[in-house]
């Protein structure tokens, strides 16, 4: 990140939502890297750019595609990477040939000869990478969003080197860490298939128990079970569905028609109070010990500072009881025992990372199969190594530009966006518990042009409505807004519930919900309460 | 200060350095080109004190307290910044160094609440510093006047007093506070804040000469300044200058106490970037959150939330 040339930030705020990421992206631009920002809001960290690419909510693929193109027909295609390490380049070529650079200006809104400076550069670049978060991934084509920022990676060979890549940041403490762990709905521990039947024979012989073969069901997928009936208990640990989720009354209405939910939390979040049962918890990161991974892969420890609230529990402690009351006595390992069956049943993962490991390096990068193993700086290198070492080719995969499921009409003419402020987080279970001077509550940005269009003052409270339902809150003209954009947060669900508007669509393949689009109307709140006080 | 070895991963095709070779105080030395001759000092066990430099911001050479004498050079040098060169000859602590920091370090304590600096009595100490000889300190100014001083204006001194830049705390928001009657004006909180890591650039030093003091622009409150809270100037300021709210109360109710503190490592909460958070606990409190300097995610540095956003695991322990 320090020392690379071109950094494309793609669908992400890192300059509020990861702080001290951005931190070494500056030091990346001190040192002359060129950073491109692509987000329908100028941020706080588009203000960083050397170009701002301001394309429309949605238009992602259409703008990959578009550069994809213009780097063939430029003839700045890696082209040994390409035929030595890479897959359906053909198919690909073909795929985007219809995306010319005014098919790509009309679908994103950015300016042909922007979208071809930017391809150049990228494909120009000794190094290049892009980074993203929730502005790629908070799509009902999640998945394919991603791909087709690997497909501009692998066009150009930045990839598996040095300063270059595909970097997700991950926006939670140990996201990636769950994964790690095979918390996840078609994963064994270290990402392992779980309807691969060899690996399945193995963990059934470590864990002396019948697996079922087949994968489970995603956050959404289980909302859509709930709605047919056919699941009808719950156990939430540490997430907050009740206001986190898109569509918020209908998922209140599904929790509430749960036979059972079970909440282990450490405060008393709404869906814990939703709960027929809560198990009040320590809060792991620093009244517990264990581990997280960080978005460069970095295991690292969590220790104990402090001891919990009277009453409640270690969440391993939790977790073996409830086992020893469904006929499972696992006794009481402790943090570091139930890693170190992590390290042996994913050896080729995480064998190398003992706690003494982790400590003594300041945590290790995965892979790291044993313990003279360094960790991992980058991945993927074995894609410049000779034939023999290379192992399988890279896919490029087709996808084609859609936009978002719900476009701005006559009857809700704006596109509602969300995301993250600095100081607040989430739906504000933690973040609501400290006073801050940038605490401002939730606002609706709107642009100065909407505003003025509107009759909207500034911090006026309006009413944004979607096919959904209505919430009222204070108006901020913000001149980072293009017209015809608004933004607004998830950060105090008690008096803002933002999920009352957003859309309950989601991508089939990653299971995201589409939280980065939906059409709204925004009114002035008080309006005609004025008008009619004034007449009397 | 030790670094990690992922702190210095670099990309794989750099070029290895040329080894220096020098002579510290008779003792010769072989160090990597670019070296410091503080840092070259460290590696022979030569401690040589410091206010103004950190391992984590560049050399702003302004405290004047780790100057050393080189072979050849009319001036001493701030061993801080000047790399080491072939054959360099330096001495650390003959009577021309320990004279020089005498001095300073007296000028300083005459003028400036040291009572919260870390180390400071034994510096004072061992250097045999005697600040009460430019006499009783002046009477602290009233909150806003230092922050008002127009360059140019003078008023004469006041023989009767060592001038001082004694003045009230500014207290004005929840998080943090700046008792510049403490402040050596190191520069440290205005790189911190600046190019060296968070790039905000909400503080400044105004004014010139005495009346130099560190401000944000137009001297408004923090809370109408660019301010973002992640209070990266707290973490390298060497006073106690800057100070958290939390721990600036209980110093003032006099329940601080480090004796009693326990400080743990773990990993900060919110988002996946992963930064070590120092919990500093005193009777199961959580009083501050600091990072280690030589943590190759951090730096030592911190966002709002992981400084300040960690009161939701203790509303009972402070109600």
């Amino acid at each position: 990140m320090e020392e690379t040339d071109v950094v494309f930030l793609w669908g992400s705020n890192a300059r509020a939502a990861h702080p001290i990421w951005f931190h070494h992206l500056l030091k990346g631009i001190h040192n002359g890297a060129k950073l491109y920002v692509m987000d329908p809001r100028r941020t706080e960290s588009a203000q960083w750019a050397d170009v701002w690419l301001g394309l429309n909510v949605g238009s992602d693929i259409a703008l990959s595609n578009t550069m994809a193109r213009e780097i063939i027909h430029a003839g700045l295609v890696h082209e040994e990477f390409v035929s030595n390490a890479t897959s359906g380049y053909e198919d690909y070529k073909a795929s985007v040939e219809s995306y010319t650079l005014d098919v790509g200006e009309r679908l994103t809104g950015v300016p042909a000869d922007v979208i071809r400076d930017a391809a150049h550069v990228f494909a120009k670049a000794d190094r290049a990478m892009i980074c993203w978060t929730l502005g790629i991934t908070e799509h009902h084509d999640a998945a394919d969003n991603v791909l087709a920022l690997i497909n501009l990676c692998l066009l150009t060979g930045h990839v598996g080197r040095w300063g270059c890549g595909c970097n997700p940041l991950r926006g939670q403490n140990n996201v990636q860490g769950g994964g790690d762990m095979g918390a996840i709905p078609n994963k064994y521990p270290g990402f392992q298939e779980i309807t691969d039947g060899v690996t399945r024979l193995r963990f059934e012989k470590h864990w002396k128990t019948k697996l079922q073969p087949n994968a489970g069901l995603n956050l959404t997928q289980m909302l859509k079970a709930m709605e047919a009936g056919s699941l009808k208990a719950l156990f939430v640990i540490g997430e907050n569905p009740a206001q986190s989720d898109a569509d918020g009354h209908h998922v209140e209405g599904l929790l509430e028609g749960l036979d059972h939910l079970v909440v282990q939390e450490i405060v008393m979040t709404k869906t814990a109070s939703l709960a027929h049962v809560v198990l009040p918890a320590a809060a792991t990161w620093c009244e517990g010990e264990g581990t997280v991974t960080n978005s460069e892969r970095r295991v690292q420890r969590c220790r104990k500072a402090s001891e919990p609230p009277e009453g409640a529990k270690d969440e391993l402690w939790i977790i073996a009881e409830i086992a020893k009351r469904l006929g499972h006595d696992w006794g009481h390992p402790t943090a570091e025992e139930v890693w170190n069956e992590f390290r042996k049943v994913a050896a080729d993962f995480a064998g190398g990372m003992s706690y003494k490991r982790l400590e003594e390096l300041g945590g290790i990068q995965w892979p790291c199969p044993d313990e003279s193993h360094p960790g991992t700086t980058f991945l993927h290198a074995r894609l410049w190594e000779k034939r023999k070492k290379r192992g399988p080719a890279a896919p490029f995969t087709v996808v084609r530009h859609e936009g978002p499921v719900e476009m701005p009409n006559e009857e809700y003419p704006l596109l509602l966006t969300t995301g993250r402020r600095l100081e607040s987080y989430n739906t504000g279970v933690q973040t609501a518990g400290y006073d801050s001077p940038l605490h401002w509550g939730e606002m609706v940005d709107i642009s100065p042009e909407d505003a003025a269009r509107l009759g909207i003052a500034d911090n006026e409270e309006v009413r944004v409505t979607s096919r959904r339902g209505s919430v009222v809150a204070p108006a901020h003209i913000d001149s980072t807004l293009r017209a015809g954009l608004v933004f607004m947060t998830l950060h105090f669900p008690d008096d803002v519930a933002t999920n009352l508007l957003t859309i309950d669509v989601s991508d089939p393949k990653s299971g995201t919900a589409e939280f980065k689009a939906c059409a709204v109307r925004v009114e002035r709140a008080f309006a005609n309460v004025l008008a009619s006080s004034n007449h009397s | 200060m030790t670094v990690p070895s992922f702190v210095q991963i670099r990309r794989p095709d750099r070029e290895p350095k040329k080894t220096i070779e020098l002579q510290i105080d008779g003792k010769a030395v072989k160090v990597p080109e670019g070296t410091t001759i503080l840092t070259a000092c460290r590696t022979l066990g030569i401690e040589i004190p410091t206010l103004c430099y950190l391992e984590t911001l560049r050399p702003v050479n302004v405290c004047r307290v780790c100057m050393v004498e080189v072979e050849g050079s009319r001036v001493l040098v701030p061993s801080c910044s000047r790399q080491v060169e072939a054959g360099m000859v330096v001495r650390t602590g003959n009577d021309r160094v320990n004279h020089t920091r005498k001095m300073v370090l007296e000028m300083l304590a005459s003028s400036v609440d040291l009572s919260t600096t870390p180390g400071m009595d034994e510096l004072l100490e061992e250097y045999d510093c005697k600040p009460e000889r430019y006499g009783p300190p002046a009477p602290p100014a009233a909150a806003g006047v230092r922050d008002a001083a127009v360059c140019g204006h003078h008023t004469p001194p006041n023989p009767d007093f060592a001038a001082t830049v004694a003045q009230p705390p500014m207290v004005d928001n929840d998080l943090y506070i700046r008792d510049y009657a403490k402040c050596v004006l190191c520069y440290k909180c205005v790189e911190a804040c600046g190019v060296d890591h968070q790039n905000t650039f909400a503080i400044a030093v105004a004014g010139r000469g005495f009346d130099a003091r560190i401000s944000t622009e137009l001297a408004v409150e923090l809370p109408d300044s660019a301010c973002v809270y992640c209070g990266n100037c707290i973490a390298v300021c060497p006073t106690g200058a800057l100070m958290a709210k939390r721990e600036f109360d209980m110093r003032s109710d006099g329940s601080w106490d480090e004796e009693k503190q326990k400080a743990t490592d773990t990993i900060c909460p919110y988002c996946g970037v992963g930064c070590t958070l120092t919990l500093h606990v005193q009777g199961n409190e959580i009083v501050k959150a600091t990072s280690p300097l030589d943590n190759g995610v951090t730096l030592g540095n911190l966002c709002i939330k992981g400084r300040f956003g960690w009161r939701f695991v203790q509303r009972n322990a402070e109600s």
